[in-house]
């Protein structure tokens, strides 16, 4: 009988991509109420930190996933693409609430319509404001997006396609 | 020195001071509302900072104003003097017409004015004249009109995933 540590076999893009998945750094673009409920998640009763996301990166530079929490002014667009710009690839949008999603009730003059109008996202959480549950529903959501996306997405046409529709390289 | 200072000294006071250039006094809720010519409003605010007795040292607030049905003098002004002093508040106003949209500045008198007539620029399309540095201060600095100018629709024109039918437009 064989006694010795074993091993097994599966491909790489799988291993990195359970890793990538497990260890999100967010940044937190909290402008509103949005923001109090992801305070609520990252605390002890409902804990990020068990995804794998506990340390935030206030910095784009080292950020994976850029978490969109409130209403954004248009004032605010070209700063949050800056943002989008400076973070490394691969990386991540997700809209937490319907202010980032769509503008929510400020259907209004100084309102942006929803952050898709300025970079691309990647997953939506609704609810005005989402309860915690909801954004960690969104973190799981995005570990599975990270899981299972293939290694050459981020040089593919259609991903430079998506970015150059946004204006971005 | 609150006993001595009423409004009824003030009005008194002012009309003695600027005649006709007083078109007219209301009081609601205790505080009085003049309604002066635009011609001698910096005079009126100056006279009223200076004097010894009533000594309105604090320009509290600065606005503009929009009706459009009151053909002639669709657009105002309003100035909300304070008296630390006196602990005495006023309300000054005045009206013009839409297609001569220029008020002397006021930050000559005080320095706070200046924000405040920089923000009535941006949402009413009142020229200060004489101001040091007119220009945008909360909307986007490409923005092509004056919000709240009431021809102008609140709701954002960009929004796509609202049906008119489902709401009432």
């Amino acid at each position: 009988m064989y006694t010795g540590e074993g091993y097994g076999l599966t491909r790489l893009e799988k291993i990195v991509g359970l890793a990538r998945a497990n260890s999100i750094w967010p940044l937190p673009f909290a402008t509103s109420c949005c923001g109090i409920e992801f305070m609520a998640t990252m605390g002890a009763t409902y804990d990020l930190g068990r995804f794998g996301a506990e340390r935030l990166s206030f910095s784009p530079r080292q950020a994976d996933l850029l978490m969109v929490m409130g209403t954004i002014s248009k004032k605010m667009g070209p700063v949050l693409k800056q943002v989008y710009i400076q973070m490394a690839e691969p990386k991540w949008v997700i809209a937490v609430g319907a202010c980032a999603s769509s503008g929510g009730i400020f259907d209004t003059y100084s309102v942006l319509q929803g952050i898709d109008k300025v970079i691309p996202v990647d997953v939506y959480v609704p609810g005005c404001p989402p309860p915690p549950e909801a954004i960690l529903d969104g973190i799981i959501k995005i570990q599975e997006l990270i899981k299972t996306e293939s290694f050459r997405r981020r040089e593919s046409d259609e991903y430079q396609k998506l970015l150059t529709s946004y204006g971005i390289e | 020195m609150s006993d001595k200072v009423e409004n009824g000294l003030i009005e008194s006071l002012l009309k003695e001071q600027f005649g006709d250039a007083i078109r007219s006094v209301e009081e609601s809720y205790g505080m009085l509302d003049i309604v002066v010519k635009r011609e001698k409003i910096i005079e009126i605010i100056q006279w009223l900072r200076d004097s010894s007795l009533l000594s309105f040292n604090f320009l509290t607030s600065l606005c503009g104003m929009h009706f459009p049905d009151n053909k002639g003098e669709e657009l105002g002004v309003v100035y909300h003097m304070h008296s630390f002093a006196n602990n005495k508040r006023i309300r000054l106003h005045i009206l013009f017409s839409i297609s001569d949209p220029k008020v002397p500045t006021v930050t000559g008198l005080y320095k706070t004015a200046n924000w405040m007539e920089r923000e009535t620029f941006d949402f009413f399309g009142i020229n200060f004249t004489g101001h040091p540095d007119l220009r945008r201060i909360l909307n986007m600095e490409d923005m092509q009109y004056h919000p709240l100018l009431k021809q102008y629709p609140l709701e954002d024109g960009t929004r796509t995933d609202k049906d008119d039918k489902y709401f009432g437009r």
